[in-house]
């Protein structure tokens, strides 16, 4: 295999295995501050128990987050220095921003959500609890930043000869604010509530089925049920709100998303198989004109189709057209599951129905597909570009590096990831297994 | 040397590494000792002494990686694409560290134990000489072509002087390592820890006075500043003064003065390094006009404007969170329900 596919392979294979954990932490460090503020506010024991099984378990996802994040930030230099070249004027600050103001509150005030219980007063702790969770928020921010820049390139100018042509910031504010930039944020922000909410609810629909810590398992459940609920309708916002941007800042990729060849009035597939070669999607079942209804707000207006596009600055089609539907399908399955939910909860049923509670513990897969799934048909919608419209992915890589080296690596870390994917589960299952601890409902042993 | 946006920047980066140094190096320096001790409950202390803090040590390199990507994005594409192989390698010793940590204390079996005990000491043994072997590389020369790529190989970076650089800072970390126990450790661990400082102090000496005679006699560019402003001599006079003090506070019992000591011994180190590179942050042999400096591989001047404000704001806010979380753990470690 060439140097381009084995380095774009050596990229998904780290980012898709690192996006298992900082969802999660966004998502779950919101639902401590939940859980701890009740506690504050109520004194129920209940809700410290809940805290401290939570935070162990926050523990454990971070430090994961953590050791498959740094890779992502040296296999930049490594594997695509050309592109950090290129770009390290743009997205070096956004980078040194994301170390500077986010992880530094996160991973400073994490030893004190874990380890600090008896050296700190329950107040401070939950500011600790909320610093936490504002750091995990702030990281996603920068980012997200600089991948959008990517997408959608403002506030800077190119200057030199090719092949040594770089960008450098005019604009700071604009580079922030790219035309993307908010309505990816907030999209990445729901996905991670998502994430963190059905996986409270997964854990605790587990317990109620085993009948094991009941009231735990209860009070968790509606913590999680709500947060859901509201995620998941935000999170059709924000996408439908992305998409609209999409289709104005990067009409390819929107193109590829329903496999719309000729400009013209758009339809919208539920599902299909995308065949490139004659240009058209198969077996297909669509919505007439509902595309450029959701769009513009007109079912008659033209969406600009593929056939623009000469066809090496095309994105590869089928792949993007089935990842974006499943993450769609998915996405609107969590709306139907959480919303359910709540409807029982209020009938007072939400405990009593076997099959449900089944279904919520298999729901924690859902957000985690569809975060994944997300990302790839937003990444490799933007192909054949890496700087969309500016320079080309091919032409990004490292020019020292060979695909001998990068086959060495991406054995390496297929080896080390399937491991620490193994330990994960075993050490993430074994502490379900155990559960909240009796001894923290005693809160007297604690300091106040 | 003028006193612009591009020295500042290079002051500014090597103020983040030696953060890094000081912070991580004791943490890396407690990993490489790890296996000395062979008590379940002794290893449990000395992951537990760096547990609150390793975690945010290590936020010291992140940051350090993006200053640099950002302020001179040249070093950080020549030297991270370069040193490939060496940089994986980094990654999945670092990987190794950090999940030992945490992974250990979840089952009591003893194979468990020891997997991750062993995984944690090599992650650290190794991050530690990796580190030091490309600072040595950086400071012998690398081959650099006229656009800046690196020219050499994997095993041109495994050179002699480079590795006795590695060995030097796998000396330092375990001697500030050392002293980080001594601070955090009571009884009789306490008192076996001091004998092992002064065994640390003579490995790390003679590690340091190879290395500074060999860099006298093989690397002369890294003297020539020195050379030319002979009041600089106060530096390296001072760092000898810093480390001949340690095993004195150690002998009267002032631990805390001996760890701010090795502090002050791995700056000055860092300020020689620095003084020595200055203006260039890679050094290229054998065509020396080709070496990146601080202007030819920068950022532009907006950028690095830019990045001076964030920095202005964003320090004094991570020097704040790091005093409280070291004040709030301050004292001898003691081992509790939320313990690794």
């Amino acid at each position: 295999m060439d140097l381009l596919t084995l380095s774009r392979i050596q990229f998904g294979l780290t980012i898709g295995f690192h996006y298992i954990f900082p969802p999660l932490s966004v998502g779950l460090g919101l639902l401590l501050v939940f859980m701890e503020g009740l506690y504050l506010k109520t004194k129920n024991p209940l809700y410290h128990q809940m805290t401290r099984f939570w935070v162990k378990v926050f523990g454990l996802i971070f430090v994961l987050g953590v050791a498959t994040g740094i890779v992502m930030e040296f296999q930049f230099g490594t594997n695509w220095s050309t592109y950090s070249r290129y770009v390290g004027d743009v997205f070096g600050s956004a980078l040194a921003a994301e170390g500077i103001f986010a992880f530094f509150l996160e991973s400073g005030f994490l030893a004190i959500l874990l380890f600090g219980w008896d050296k700190v007063s329950r107040r401070m702790h939950f500011l600790a609890t909320i610093l936490v969770c504002a750091g995990a928020h702030f990281s996603a921010v920068w980012i997200v930043v600089a991948n959008s820049w990517q997408q959608t390139p403002a506030g800077y100018h190119l200057v030199g000869q090719a092949p040594n042509i770089r960008a450098e910031i005019v604009d700071f504010w604009q580079l922030v604010f790219n035309p993307s930039s908010i309505d990816r944020i907030w999209h990445v922000y729901m996905g991670a509530w998502q994430a963190g909410a059905f996986f409270v609810l997964s854990v605790s629909a587990f317990y109620i089925l085993r009948k094991k810590h009941i009231d735990f398992a209860k009070a968790s459940i509606k913590i999680a049920l709500l947060v859901a609920a509201a995620a998941s309708v935000l999170q059709l916002v924000s996408g439908h709100s992305s998409a609209v941007g999409a289709a104005e800042n990067q009409p390819a990729k929107m193109a590829a998303f329903e496999a719309h060849y000729n400009t013209e009035p758009a339809d919208l597939y539920l599902f299909g198989w995308v065949n490139n070669d004659q240009e058209k999607v198969q077996f297909g079942v669509r919505l007439p004109g509902m595309l450029s209804f959701l769009i513009y707000g007109n079912s008659q207006k033209p969406v600009t189709g593929l056939k623009e596009f000469k066809p090496e600055d095309r994105p590869p089609v089928n792949i993007i057209f089935q990842s974006y539907h499943a993450m769609v399908a998915i996405g609107v399955g969590l709306i139907l599951l959480a919303w359910l939910g709540l409807f029982l909860w209020w009938r007072n049923r939400l405990f009593s129905l076997r099959w449900l509670l089944w279904v919520f513990v298999f729901s924690v897969i859902g957000p985690q597909l569809a975060n994944q799934l997300g990302w790839l048909s937003a990444e490799v919608g933007r192909q054949p570009w890496i700087v969309y419209n500016l320079l080309r992915t091919s032409d990004g890589l490292s020019r020292v590096v060979t695909s001998g080296q990068v086959l060495t690596s991406i054995i390496l870390f297929s080896l080390i990831y399937l491991l620490l994917l193994i330990l994960f589960i075993y050490l993430l299952n074994d502490k379900i297994q155990h559960g909240p601890a009796a001894e923290d409902l005693d809160t007297a042993r604690h300091r106040a | 040397m003028v006193f612009d946006l591009n020295t500042i920047w290079f002051m500014l980066v090597g103020a983040l590494l030696t953060g890094y140094a000081i912070l991580d190096g004791f943490d890396l320096g407690v990993g490489a000792l790890h296996l000395f001790t062979k008590q379940d409950v002794e290893r449990r202390l000395f992951i537990n002494a760096i547990g609150p803090v390793w975690d945010g040590n290590e936020v010291w390199l992140v940051t350090g990686g993006g200053a640099l990507f950002a302020a001179f994005p040249e070093v950080y594409a020549t030297a991270f694409s370069g040193f490939y192989m060496a940089m994986i390698l980094i990654l999945f010793a670092l990987i190794f560290r950090a999940v030992a940590i945490e992974f250990r204390s979840k089952q009591p079996m003893h194979w468990w134990r020891q997997m991750w005990d062993v995984s944690f000491s090599a992650g650290s043994i190794v991050s530690s000489l990796l580190i030091g072997l490309a600072l040595g590389n950086i400071a012998l020369g690398i081959p650099l072509a006229g656009d800046h790529e690196f020219a050499g190989s994997f095993l041109g970076l495994l050179n002699p002087y480079a590795l006795l650089v590695g060995l030097t800072t796998v000396a330092l970390f375990m001697m500030h390592g050392a002293i980080y126990l001594v601070l955090k450790t009571e009884g009789d661990l306490h008192n076996n820890l001091r004998r092992w400082v002064n065994n640390a102090i003579i490995f790390f000496i003679i590690c340091y006075a190879a290395t500074t005679a060999a860099t006298l006699l093989y690397v002369p560019h890294m003297v020539e500043t020195i050379k030319q402003a002979p009041w600089l001599f106060v530096l390296p006079l001072l760092n000898a003064l810093a480390i001949a003090n340690i095993p004195r506070e150690i002998h009267h019992g002032h631990d805390m003065k001996a760890f701010l000591s090795s502090c002050a011994s791995i700056a000055a180190l860092l300020t020689l390094f620095g003084i020595g590179m200055y203006p260039d942050l890679i050094f290229s042999s054998p065509n020396p006009t080709n070496s990146l400096t601080i202007y030819s591989a920068a950022s532009s001047a907006k950028t690095l404007e830019i990045m001076l404000i964030i920095a202005a704001m964003g320090v004094p806010l991570v020097l704040a969170y790091t005093a409280s979380i070291y004040w709030i753990f301050r004292g001898k470690v003691k081992l509790d329900s939320s313990s690794y």
